[in-house]
């Protein structure tokens, strides 16, 4: 029992889950409106998109990289797609616009893949590169503006429902959009790919190791490549999801967000130095992050205070890596001391 | 005449145009424990490299039994049962036992998915080898630096390996972990298992080798059986110079000591520490892991403080709270970990040298003079014999035993009165390791008070006037090297 307890208090997840649980109780003593049914499914709605980005962003982080390029990437395949498709009058459903975001989000990955794989360019640079460039894209060569009307297949997927949940004693009614079963797809594949198959364990062992990962047989370029062209494609459908849910595209809107979700991530457990992590710290780390942007109208903070909340949980997930690497020096040169003996 | 595993008959390779091998053969036999040696730089592991199959060889064979190649893969010595230990193990630290010990099979075998029971049951077979019991889940980073080792032994001896080549394996183990590993390697050896150790740690060669292969600037300097090889032998093949260990006597002694240390004591590290130096004289300082000797050495130096005694400098007490008045009272220190502690390895070697001088070659104004410190360096660089082509190249070029130099270079530039360092040759090749202690003693005649602590034991028996001996946070003994050997001190350590 004590062990448990001991392994417990060793994790983020543990600590995680007491300040949504600390953050959630505070929340409903002073509005009242936390545990309500309405209010549930909007912080899950909410969550769909930077939900989505978090399942990237980790998979990067776990590999040994850092992407910064996500809402960039994001923003400019959704404009494209939703461009295209209002230039041509597509009046079709969703699954040509889903197929087509994916398409462009694994041309763009691609080119964060071969930047990072083929010439060996440390991730962060690369990131923080290709995402002014795709920025420069949007703004300067598709010359972007609010599309105010977007196809009808897409508004009508981004408002769809698969159930509405109504607050009894307020009368107010939330959807749960059909969008937000994409993130549970995305979950679930990313959650086996990681978990079942020799390509997941390679991130791992990548981001644990990279020199070994090669000389035990990972085929270090490939999972490399396909990690940042399935990232780009994860990254592209949380922009579509995102207009079809906001029934417009905003091309700048989610241009950011890049902070705060891998604030989220790291917040969660994963280790920024790679190598480490869970994918249910992963998501108990956005959706605190989540709560944090939504809930504190509820707790009657004006909404100013969002950006300082929201900054002081990046420090203190930021705090937390830091104090990781602190520590792995630290056991660095309990090794040198080893070495004197 | 047992058969040959590997066989390299005249192997050259050259980079850039330096000829790192010049035609080097070498000829391990079944069940063979063969040792490398050879300093920084000799060749060692590009032969090893060769072996491996990572560098390809410009010239030469390379005979697995009947099989001869003119160059080879990493995959195809893999097929003839060459497995090579790295010193970092090549291992996964954030994964568990049993996934670091089953990747490689169940890549070589094309594997996509995960299965853990299978992977399991590799796990465990390749540990059942070597009879090593470790918790399949654990976290490999989470294991000591010895059951790494083995982990990479076990991991190593699952793809029938029939030499397993280890590169400086001893390195971070403790003596007892050095035994067990021996252990290993002597029951592999039944099993017909080759191994090549690589090492430039003369006691190891002798200990656990039957043959050896000595290489020297590329080129094979000796081979034979260990036990026709002597310490004498031995390093003249590895430096080709003769060494000669005459005992250090000093004689610029100074009438007063230039530091005296009266009844310090720390609480938990030391007691009751009572010594002192005199300009001109080495002082050895040795003792157990934990015996309190490092933690005085950096209160020396101002990092820890004494709790309560005196430290005074010619004969004037001072407190030192900080590195800054250490250096200010004419105390310099050369850390333990040089690496981490001592120098800026990106910058260059010139930079390091004079890092602690700016303000002597810096204008009233703050800026230097280039001349002024271009003259300097050079002025160092050949006091010291630092052995670069050019000192603005990065420090991290720099072989251990030069490295060294420039930390001392940094500290000599001060006018210092005691110069302490801690471990001063830990890992460093003989030869370097020969001229620092001759710079040593050039700077004692000089004048300077030095203080070695160190746990080589030889190094302080020939290189100093005074020998303190801590056990357990007190000094135990305080000796003449003409009254200490090897066997009074272990004895005053114990």
């Amino acid at each position: 029992m004590n062990r448990i307890m001991k392994n417990l208090m060793q994790r983020n997840e543990f600590y995680i889950s007491i300040a949504i649980v600390a953050l959630s109780i505070a929340i409903q003593l002073r509005s009242g409106q936390f545990f309500t049914s309405n209010n549930i499914v909007d912080l899950l709605s909410a969550l769909i998109v930077p939900g989505l980005f978090a399942l990237g962003a980790f998979m990067v982080i776990v590999s040994g990289g850092v992407d910064v390029s996500f809402p960039a990437l994001a923003s400019l395949s959704m404009y494209a797609t939703t461009r295209i498709l209002v230039d041509t009058n597509y009046q079709g459903g969703i699954l040509l616009p889903i197929v087509m975001s994916l398409c462009f989000g694994a041309i763009l990955g691609a080119v964060n893949g071969v930047l990072i794989a083929t010439f060996k360019l440390p991730p962060l640079i690369v990131t923080l590169g290709t995402s002014s460039v795709f920025k420069g894209i949007m703004q300067g060569v598709l010359n972007a503006v609010q599309i105010t009307v977007i196809p009808p297949g897409m508004s009508s997927f981004g408002t769809a429902a698969l159930f509405i949940a109504t607050n009894p004693q307020s009368g107010l009614t939330s959807r749960m959009p059909v969008a937000f079963l994409a993130l549970v797809i995305v979950l679930l594949i990313v959650y086996f790919v990681l978990q079942h198959t020799m390509y997941g364990r390679g991130l791992y062992a990548i981001g644990g190791n990279e020199v070994s990962a090669y000389r035990a047989g990972f085929n270090v370029w490939l999972i490399k490549f396909l990690l940042y062209v399935g990232v780009g494609m994860i990254s592209s459908l949380a922009g579509l999801i995102r207009v079809c849910m906001m029934t417009q595209a905003h091309p700048t809107n989610m241009l950011g967000m890049e902070m705060m979700v891998i604030a989220g991530v790291v917040l969660g457990g994963t280790a920024i130095t790679g190598g480490s992590g869970t994918l249910t710290g992963c998501m108990l780390g956005t959706i605190l992050l989540v709560m944090v942007e939504n809930s504190l109208i509820l707790l009657g903070v004006p909404t100013f205070w969002q950006g300082f909340f929201l900054g002081v949980f990046i420090i203190v997930g930021m705090g937390i890596s830091a104090l990781q690497v602190s520590r792995a020096i630290k056991a660095r040169g309990a090794l040198t001391r080893r070495v004197q003996q | 005449m047992a058969q040959s595993v590997l066989k390299v008959v005249d192997i050259k390779k050259s980079f850039a145009g330096v000829q790192a091998l010049k035609g080097v053969s070498l000829e391990i036999k079944a069940g063979e424990i063969h040792c490398l040696a050879g300093e920084n730089g000799s060749g060692k592991s590009t032969l090893i490299k060769i072996i491996s199959g990572v560098y390809t060889p410009d010239e030469g064979q390379i005979i697995f039994g009947d099989k001869v190649y003119s160059k080879i893969t990493p995959i195809e010595a893999i097929r003839n049962g060459i497995q090579v230990i790295y010193q970092d193990f090549s291992i996964f630290p954030n994964l568990s036992v049993m996934e670091n010990l089953a990747f490689n099979e169940e890549l070589a075998n094309k594997r996509k998915l995960v299965n853990r029971k299978r992977m399991k049951k590799i796990a465990q077979e390749a540990l059942a080898k070597i009879n090593f019991d470790v918790d399949l889940n654990a976290k490999v980073g989470s294991l000591s630096v010895a059951s790494k080792q083995l982990i990479a032994i076990c991991r190593a001896l699952m793809l029938n390996a029939r030499l397993i080549i280890m590169d400086e394996p001893t390195t971070a183990l403790t003596r007892k972990e050095v035994n067990a590993l021996f252990n290993i390697i002597l029951d592999l050896k039944k099993q017909g298992i080759a191994t090549l150790f690589v090492s430039h740690k003369l006691d190891e060669v002798f200990e656990i080798s039957e043959r050896f292969t000595i290489l020297r600037n590329g080129e094979k300097a000796a081979e034979g059986f260990t036990s026709e090889l002597d310490n004498k032998k031995f390093t003249y093949y590895m430096t080709g110079r003769e060494f000669e260990d005459k005992p250090f006597v000093p004689t610029n002694v100074s009438e007063d000591p230039v530091l005296s240390v009266e009844n310090l004591s720390m609480n938990g590290f030391y007691e009751n520490v009572n010594f002192s130096l005199h300009r001109g004289e080495i002082l050895g300082i040795t003792g157990l892991l934990g015996s309190g000797r490092t933690e005085l050495a950096l209160s020396l130096f101002g990092i820890m403080q004494a709790d309560t005694g005196t430290i005074k400098i010619d004969g004037e007490p001072v407190k030192l709270d900080s590195p800054e008045t250490a250096i200010n009272h004419g105390i310099g220190y050369v850390p333990e970990d040089r690496l981490t502690e001592g120098l800026f390895l990106p910058q260059s070697i010139g930079d390091n040298i004079i890092v602690s001088e700016l303000d002597k070659l810096s204008s009233r104004l703050g800026i230097i003079d280039r001349d002024k410190k271009k003259e300097e360096i050079r002025q160092w660089v050949d006091k010291l014999s630092i052995a670069t082509p050019n000192p603005d190249n990065a420090c991290s070029t720099l072989s251990g035993g030069n490295q060294q130099r420039v930390v001392l270079a940094k500290w000599l530039s001060r006018d210092l009165k005691v110069l302490v360092l801690n471990g001063p040759t830990m890992g460093v090749d003989i030869g370097s390791k020969h001229d620092i202690h001759q710079i040593l003693r050039r700077l004692a005649e000089q004048g300077l008070g030095i203080i070695i602590i160190s746990d080589d034991i030889p190094e302080i028996l020939t290189n100093c006037s005074k020998i303190l001996i801590m056990r357990n946070g007190r000094i135990s003994a305080a000796l003449t090297p003409d009254e200490a050997d090897t066997q009074v001190l272990a004895r005053y350590m114990m």
